[in-house]
């Protein structure tokens, strides 16, 4: 677990600042900007415990086949709709499954949804909102506009959309979250590149004959890292309702593979029979949604020390 | 304030215009030849074939499609759902009354408990209030939707038997039936929007409450009541009026799965019902008409913050 840990807070870690200005005496090493950021997210306990649950639920999406009690898929007529038990601490569904093996299978799914699919949306916007904010003019106006227009229709919405138009499995499932969130990075990472077009440093290097793509990698994307840290993370807990919602709508994961929205879906059928079908899914939901948003807090506060103001 | 509302619709049209080419474009992504959909039976006949591709243009170059549905869609008409032979348009309008029911229930429901709970955790920041308050905003947001449904199915309707599991009651046949049939799913999702309304008026009562004329009131004696109510609160909403406004676009994406879970025939099922039929000109006119009631209650956030602001009103 410490390994994760250690991985977090290193990607936690803003990049060196810029050069300080003359004035102040230089700092010694261990208080650097990026030390106490992570001096602050240590001590933020509920930010610790969201990234201990999110570590847990890691451990568990890996280590599924070996911990899962039973087959995911392996159904039985001889135990249909059991109430939880000491052989089946979570029940059985309608076709004699374990539901626990079905939600630590299913959290494979939902995390791999959330974390592909956001990783995939960062790919995509931050190029192009680096490229709008730095190249200005007609590039800038055009990549706005389209990013508007994806803002103007609610996520799930064109997550809906976009999934009912490339057909009903995880993948497009995840390519339609993935779309769906990309315009919060363009947005996100333009507007971040106009303010470090301002600054003297990015002046300076453009200066010296950096060409743009340069400019753009060296001195504007280490300053976007800590708030695109903490929107990757809080659009991951989106990005896992939204899996979750197309699952359950049919257009996700496909039965009988696991995953925590399709079994709420059939669950809704059983509600008076079996309602431990329903409630074990959706409480795995609930509870990796809140670690992701607890981290996401924790790393704005710790990240953003304008952010303490407030608090 | 002309010239301010023409330089907005600027920004609108493009936008919206983009829009719509992302839209048509969806039909690009789908597999299979919509003509053979539409045949249904009569598939194997090329005579009906070629008739559908004719009376759908899919025989003209993409750009001629796009011009010819751009039109139709300007005048108001999104095409006939493929599944019943309806207009979209009349589709969508028939269903958007039980989903607006729906919405502004749920945001009566968001704003009674939001704006008080940050109220009151902005006035006793770091007490146990603050972090109860918003102890229960973060696990308000992390409640996935339909799962929140199926719980409150589960103790209300099935446990304790007080309301109805699903079904919808129009307001005009019976308004007591119609309150039993939707106060759940108006809970639900004004759950899913209350947490951040929450946010917004703790952050907004944090800021004014560190005001001068806040200090003022302090100093001249004025009772802790009068100062939060009349000259933080006052100020403090005025954000989260237009935040509000525009959350309550956020709530017609919410209905999706509410109305499903409900079984409530509003927008949101409309949808869900299309995208299973392979209804796509449904799931497009529904697609754009989000867009366009999002679009327009942003542009309404922005009057509603000029007209609420008596500062931002003189220019």
């Amino acid at each position: 677990m410490s390994s994760t840990l250690d991985k977090l807070r290193q990607a936690a870690a803003p990049p060196p600042a810029p050069p300080p200005p003359p004035k102040t005496p230089p700092r010694p090493s261990q208080d650097s900007p990026g030390r106490r950021a992570i001096r602050r997210f240590a001590r933020h306990r509920l930010a610790m415990l969201g990234l201990v649950i999110v570590t847990l639920f890691v451990l568990v999406a890996i280590l599924a086949p070996l911990i899962a009690p039973y087959d995911p898929v392996a159904t039985s007529w001889a135990r249909i709709r059991k109430a939880p038990s000491s052989a089946f601490w979570f029940g059985t569904d309608e076709n004699g499954r374990d539901v626990l093996s079905r939600v630590i299978w299913g959290a494979r799914a939902s995390l791999m949804a959330g974390i592909v699919s956001v990783a995939a949306a960062i790919g995509l916007g931050v190029p192009f909102g680096l490229w709008a904010g730095l190249a200005g003019g007609w590039t800038d106006a055009v990549i706005s506009r389209v990013a508007d227009a994806m803002l103007s229709v609610p996520f799930l919405i064109l997550a809906i959309a976009l999934a009912a138009f490339l057909g009903p499995a995880l993948e497009n499932a995840m390519l339609a979250i993935a779309i769906s969130a990309t315009p919060i990075f363009v947005r996100l990472a333009r507007g971040m590149a106009l303010e470090a077009k301002a600054t003297d440093w990015v002046e300076a290097a453009r200066a010296l004959g950096n060409p743009p793509w340069r400019t753009a990698l060296r001195h504007v994307l280490p300053n976007i890292v800590p708030p695109l840290l903490v929107q990757g993370t809080l659009a991951i807990a989106e990005a896992i309702i939204a899996e979750a919602s197309l699952s359950f709508l049919g257009l996700g994961q496909q039965p009988p593979s696991p995953s925590w929205g399709s079994m709420l879906n059939a669950a809704q059928r059983f509600l008076t029979q079996a309602p431990w079908m329903a409630i074990y899914p959706g409480l795995a939901i609930f509870l990796v949604v809140l670690a992701f948003n607890l981290v996401g807090d924790g790393l704005r506060d710790a990240l953003d020390p304008r952010s303490d103001k407030n608090k | 304030m002309g010239i301010w509302l023409l330089r907005r619709l600027g920004q609108i049209i493009p936008t919206l215009l983009i829009l719509s080419v992302l839209i048509f474009g969806l039909q690009q992504l789908m597999p299979g030849d919509p003509a053979l959909i539409l045949a249904g039976e009569e598939r194997g006949d090329p005579q009906v074939l070629a008739e559908i591709r004719a009376e759908l243009l899919l025989d003209r170059p993409l750009w001629q499609q796009y011009l010819a549905w751009l039109g139709r869609v300007l005048t108001g008409d999104f095409g006939f759902s493929w599944r019943i032979r309806m207009p979209v348009a009349q589709l969508i309008l028939e269903k958007l009354p039980v989903t607006l029911q729906l919405a502004l229930m749920a945001f009566v429901i968001a704003v009674l408990i939001g704006v008080p709970l940050g109220i009151v955790s902005a006035v006793w920041k770091d007490r146990p209030v603050d972090w109860a308050a918003n102890g229960a905003a973060l696990a308000g947001i992390s409640t996935p939707n339909f799962w929140l449904g199926i719980m409150l199915i589960l103790l209300f309707s099935v446990q304790l038997g007080w309301l109805p599991p699903s079904g919808y009651v129009s307001l005009f046949e019976d308004p007591w039936q119609s309150l039993a049939t939707t106060i759940m799913p108006a809970f639900v999702l004004g759950n899913s929007i209350a947490g951040v309304l929450m946010r917004h008026t703790r952050a907004a009562m944090l800021t004014a409450l560190s005001q001068d004329y806040v200090r003022t009131a302090r100093a001249k004696g004025l009772t802790e009541r009068m100062v939060v109510v009349k000259h933080a609160l006052r100020n403090a909403l005025i954000p989260v009026v237009t935040l509000g406004t525009i959350e309550l676009g956020r709530l017609l994406a919410g209905a999706v799965l509410t109305e499903q879970i409900f079984t409530i025939p509003g927008f949101g099922k409309l949808i869900v019902d299309a995208v299973f039929n392979r209804d796509y000109p449904v799931v497009q006119g529904v697609v754009m008409a989000t867009a366009l009631i999002f679009v327009l209650l942003s542009l309404l956030a922005d009057l509603l913050y000029m007209a609420i602001n008596p500062r931002l009103r003189a220019s």
